[in-house]
């Protein structure tokens, strides 16, 4: 138990008795706090893989009986084993990480342009009411406009440009991220609030210590749809978009279309869809962390 | 809120005593407007002087929680007034109310922090806040790992911290508590009785403690004071004139609560005719 400091003072009608209590009540405690069980690390990543191996046999399986089936002749539509070894060719090219390494630098960019106004913008409405009336909906309708109907005005604006790309990858991911955050604070508990004000947390002290910390997990759920976002409007934006001879994924997409080569377009897509579920299990990996720190997982 | 009067007092010998105590004037609270209005506190008036300790007690619902809401400013009034003399004022909510996204300590030290007191010191004073309520050893712990009643002594703790007041210690601090011993069992809430009287007399703080337990409030209060129920009025009032320290299963603390008991149970019956 605790040293000193607090608890040496003598106190007539328990001093004889406190060192037993003070045991007794450690006792309490110890059996009161949850027992937490550590699982084996293997037994836990196998338990979290296998049903994802087992999902991507199955898809594969079925993909080969629809090319067994003679549904489409094999060229437009070629099977895994077509496919597979086309992927492991790109992924073995130099060029192929080029035109990745453009996508993502756009990915990464364009994510954190997003970042930064959605937080903004999540903030100011948050806090002003008269900006709230006025964005509240328009920002939850902005998140349902797909995104592709932005294109035709933000090619007039920018013409073929990475700028074009930008701007409608960040009015695709910003509202999921504003929305977040205004999530966070309008459901923040009152009783917190309430606790906050008693200790004199108000006006900046308050959005450190309170407002911004409570309405973290919200944000990071915000995070992860806006990174859904981002990438869907991104992917729609280099096959719309192309800028000189630059080689980006969405590029090598259309460029495999063009010449018919099927199974290196399907390669590209798997590509595409291998980064996006990625990048979507590490905001996942974030905000399992968080909500395990803060115990706001039923099932602990 | 007046400012504080200069506190001769606290800078000399002689009483301790700081700040000018709390007094609650003709105070009523509604809630809602028109027909469905609820009236929760109907016109109390209630006077705890300078390092009292004064147990409120009532029924359920009878407004207990609204009037600490009310002096700890977070809610208005409807009439009335409430003068806390430029104190500091310390609440304890009912429920523990911790921040989750802090450890144990972090929680009393950002309560710290908020009084004042530097960095450097933070977490030692943290410690010992914890040691005061038994939690030593559980600095690092989150809030959801804690068992109920292990929370609530957190929330004792971060209470404590708010009595702290390095930069003006001439202010006093009221501090109020909300059923604060509800959820805990017998032995640890006797533990706890006793560290909230050390304290109590330790930092001469005044004490506005509200509970539905007879015994808990003779134990530790000056004064007792008895609230109706729909609305919430000031019935009467029990000095405790027993000596310190008590135990709550004392005969004389068992005699004054069955007293007061039976004036309770007549005004709860006086609803159910
Ligand atoms: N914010 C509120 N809005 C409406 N009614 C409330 C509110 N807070 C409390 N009340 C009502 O006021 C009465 C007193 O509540 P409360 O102060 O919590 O009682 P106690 O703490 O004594 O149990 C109850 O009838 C409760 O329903
Ligand atoms: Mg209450």
């Amino acid at each position: 138990m605790a040293p000193e400091a607090m608890t040496t003072e003598p106190r007539k009608d328990t001093e004889d008795l406190a060192p037993a209590v003070n045991r007794e009540l450690a006792g309490l405690d110890a059996l009161e706090l949850t027992v937490r069980s550590r699982r084996n690390p293997i037994a836990r990543l196998w338990s979290a893989a296998w049903p994802v191996l087992a999902a991507v046999g199955i898809a594969l399986a079925l993909w080969q009986l629809v090319v067994l089936s003679g549904w489409k002749e094999s060229w437009v539509l070629p099977g895994p084993a077509d496919v597979l070894p086309e992927l492991w060719n790109s992924v073995t090219s130099g060029s192929f990480w080029g035109a990745v390494g453009l996508t993502m630098q756009r990915a990464v960019i364009g994510f954190a342009v997003s970042v930064l106004v959605g937080t903004v913008l999540g903030l100011a409405v948050s806090r002003f009411g008269v900006l709230r009336r006025a964005f509240g909906s328009l920002i939850t309708g902005l998140q349902t406009m797909p995104s592709i109907a932005w294109f035709p005005l933000a090619i007039l604006l920018f013409q073929l440009s990475e700028s074009a790309i930008l701007f409608v990858v960040v009015l695709g991911a910003a509202p999921s991220i504003a929305n977040g955050l205004i999530a966070g604070v309008d459901y923040l508990p009152p009783i917190l609030l309430r606790a906050g004000k008693v200790m004199g947390l108000r006006g900046l002290s308050q959005y450190r210590h309170l407002i911004l910390p409570a309405s973290l997990p919200a944000f990071v759920a915000g995070l992860k749809q806006g990174w859904a976002f981002a990438w869907r409007s991104l992917m729609a934006g280099e096959l719309l978009v192309q800028i000189g001879t630059t080689s980006s994924v969405g590029r090598l997409l259309s460029d495999s279309r063009e010449l018919s080569d099927t199974a290196a377009m399907i390669s590209v897509m798997l590509v595409i869809l291998v980064i996006g579920i990625v990048i979507d299990q590490l905001f996942g990996l974030a905000d399992r962390t968080l909500r395990n720190r803060w115990g706001l997982n039923a099932a602990d | 809120m007046t400012p504080a009067p200069d506190s001769v007092a606290a800078a000399g010998t002689g009483s301790r005593h700081t700040g000018r105590g709390l007094r609650l004037d003709g105070v009523s609270k509604a809630f809602g407007s028109g027909a469905t209005a609820l009236l929760a506190l109907d016109n109390v008036s209630l006077n705890v002087a300078p390092g009292e300790f004064v147990c409120l007690l009532g029924a359920s619902g009878c407004g207990k929680s609204t009037l600490l809401n009310l002096v700890a400013d977070l809610d208005r009034p409807s009439a009335g007034a409430i003068d806390v003399g430029g104190a500091r004022v310390a609440l304890m909510f009912q429920e523990p109310a911790l921040f989750p996204w802090l450890t144990v300590t972090g929680n009393i030290e950002l309560a710290l922090r908020m009084r004042g007191v530097p960095r450097q010191e933070r977490r030692q004073r943290a410690a010992q806040l914890l040691a005061s309520v038994h939690l030593g050893g559980f600095e690092r712990r989150r809030p959801h790992q804690l068992s109920g009643g292990m929370r609530q002594r957190v929330a004792l703790a971060r209470a404590l911290a708010l009595t702290v007041d390095d930069a003006d210690a001439s202010r006093g601090t009221v501090l109020l508590m909300d059923e604060p011993f509800g959820a805990l069992d017998a032995m640890t809430r006797d533990l706890l009785h006793d560290e909230i009287e050390r304290i109590w007399r330790e930092r001469d703080l005044t004490v506005l403690f509200v509970t539905h337990n007879v015994r808990e409030a003779v134990r530790l209060g000056d004064r007792v004071v008895l609230l109706s129920s729909r609305p919430g009025r000031v019935v009467e009032e029990f000095p405790v004139t027993l000596d310190r320290p008590r135990r709550i299963d004392s005969t004389e603390v068992a005699t004054l609560s069955a007293a007061i008991t039976d004036r309770l149970r007549e005004e709860v019956s006086r609803h159910g005719a």
